[in-house]
């Protein structure tokens, strides 16, 4: 039987209340953990690898960009929020919406990389990062990044705090990938991620498009920098800037499956779940059970574990 | 809709040399060529996918030769090229897409009026497009393209890929459209889809060679060797 337009409606108002359910046990869920389990920066890993994960979900799952360099904006949100809370002494709160700001502008400058596809956006961008981490790093600016000798934080230092906070970005992370996946938007980034010499055709404007998920995909990461300066309150310029966040990032987004919510989460979950018990049980075996891991989902899932569902015809949330 | 003069190509590579043909309320049009002849390259130039290097292109009562596609569809042009649809989403989110900016209640309207010219795809709305047969996938780019009830549908070629059972399927739903008032571009190759022509005009080297009706390009004898085939 052919759908009416009011089963329509109805299935999607049932979407969107799974979705929205399933990011609410996982921010509830987090935030229980952190009253029962004692190792609070693991926690506060895993919150801050989830919402990078969907932030990252943004732009590759909705437009097709991967940016091997997404740390650049992580970093940006790091430094933003330190040099406000440095120089001007702010308050944390007056720092997140600076390390927001500081993604963003990052983000503005660098949107002629979108004019750049595939490995050229990818290596363009992680040169991008590097170059902003060069700038901040120069000991002859000391004064204000505080070079290569890192910066101090300690009059803002709030853990219980801050773990709420990336708790609230990760919520409204994951409330922006339900947006994203129920609206007309979130459409017609896919249409663009398809084929967007159709979508300008259809009449989707593939430049505000992606435009707009470049800069909430930054703004996750600005933010979640910012939160990371603020949780861990002593931080130097390679530990803003490594390039190992950008690949946790990704291989858990694909090892899970972009686009849909659920993919990433699995990804985070999973993946940085083997990372903490392999890699401090038995390290010696670690990065053999990491790389193989990832070989067999490259060569039998390449669109993540979502697809075991997927390819059946069963929708994915 | 009227382009004159049309001068365009990719980077140094001139491909249009001053062609130009227009498309009158109501009318259908099929513009014949050959292969490499530039039919898509001026396509592409109506609809704004590549710039013209000389030349207008009006949508009247409007010069949009400097406007963007998504404008220019936003004005009452729609496009279908030979892909047509997107493989990633569902058969009614391809529809959604299609008519994006018309307002909510109209859309629907439009799509369950598009259901109705298409019971083929509209059994099947929620499956994904890129599962549909080459036919369905056919339909389901015109339903796509037609959903912004435009003014004017320009098509690419619609019979590639098709077998001619397809072929014919898709003239019947041309035709229907056509008698409902919609002004068509189509370029083709297929001569099958003179039965929709109002007029014609044939491209040849990046030049209008022939513009006319249908009887008119059968009396020409050069003409009728070329595209007909036959002495």
């Amino acid at each position: 039987m052919p759908d009416t337009g009011a089963e329509a409606r109805a299935k999607l108002v049932r979407r969107v209340i799974l979705d929205t359910s399933i990011a609410a046990v996982v921010v509830i869920g987090m935030g229980v953990a952190r009253g029962v389990y004692s190792n609070e920066l693991m926690l506060f890993n895993f919150v801050m690898f989830l919402a990078l994960a969907q932030g990252l979900n943004i732009i590759y799952g909705f437009t097709g960009y991967l940016p091997f360099g997404y740390v650049g904006f992580y970093g940006a949100g790091a430094y933003g929020f330190s040099l406000v809370v440095m120089h001007l002494h702010a308050s944390a709160l007056v720092g997140m919406a600076a390390a927001a700001v500081a993604a963003l502008v990052l983000a503005v400058i660098l949107l002629p990389l979108l004019r750049l596809s595939g490995a050229y956006f990818a290596i363009a961008s992680m040169a991008a990062a590097q170059a902003v981490y060069e700038v901040v790093a120069n000991p002859d600016l000391e004064n204000i990044t505080k070079g290569p000798y890192g910066v101090s934080l300690s009059d803002v230092f709030a853990p219980a705090f801050s773990y709420y906070i990336a708790l609230a970005i990760l919520a409204f992370t994951l409330l922006l990938v339900v947006w994203l996946r129920n609206s007309r938007f979130g459409m017609s980034l896919q249409a663009i991620r398809d084929d967007s010499v159709s979508a300008a055709m259809a009449g989707v404007s593939v430049v505000r498009g992606r435009t707009i998920a470049w800069l909430l995909s930054a703004l996750v990461a600005g933010l979640v920098g910012g939160v990371f300066a603020w949780h861990i309150s002593v931080f130097y310029p390679d530990t803003a800037f490594d390039l190992n966040i950008s690949i946790f990032a990704t291989v858990f987004l694909l090892f899970g499956g972009a686009t849909t919510l659920c993919g990433p989460l699995l990804g985070v979950f999973i993946l940085y779940g083997i990372y903490n018990v392999i890699g401090i049980a038995v390290p010696q075996y670690f990065e053999f059970t990491y790389g193989a891991l990832i070989v067999l989902l490259v060569l039998f899932l390449p669109n993540g574990l979502v697809s075991l569902l997927t390819n059946r015809g069963i929708r994915v949330p | 809709m009227r382009a004159a003069g049309i001068e365009a190509g990719y980077g140094r590579v001139q491909v249009l040399w001053g062609a130009g043909l227009d498309v009158r309320e109501k009318e259908s049009v099929v513009l014949l060529g050959a292969n490499g002849a530039g039919k898509t390259t001026l396509l592409k130039v109506v609809v704004g996918l590549l710039p013209a290097w000389k030349g207008a292109v009006r949508l009247e009562p409007d010069d949009v030769t400097a406007w963007r596609t998504d404008k220019r569809v936003r004005r009452g042009m729609a496009y279908m090229s030979e892909i047509g649809v997107f493989p990633g989403l569902s058969i009614d989110e391809n529809l959604r897409v299609g008519g994006q900016f018309i307002e909510k209640t109209a859309l629907k309207r439009r799509m369950e009026e598009l259901y109705a010219y298409f019971p083929d795809i509209a059994h099947r709305r929620g499956a994904l497009a890129g599962s549909l047969s080459g036919g369905q996938r056919k339909m389901l780019g015109i339903a796509k393209a037609l959903a912004s009830s435009p003014r004017l549908l320009v098509m690419d070629e619609p019979s590639a890929g098709l077998s001619p059972l397809f072929v014919g399927q898709v003239i019947e739903v041309l035709s229907r459209f056509r008698e409902s008032g919609l002004a068509m571009l189509i370029a083709e190759q297929n001569i099958a889809f003179l039965d929709l022509a109002d007029r014609v005009f044939t491209l040849d080297g990046g030049r209008i060679r022939f513009e006319g009706s249908v009887a008119e390009l059968e009396a020409d004898d050069s003409l009728h060797r070329t595209y007909f085939g036959l002495a």
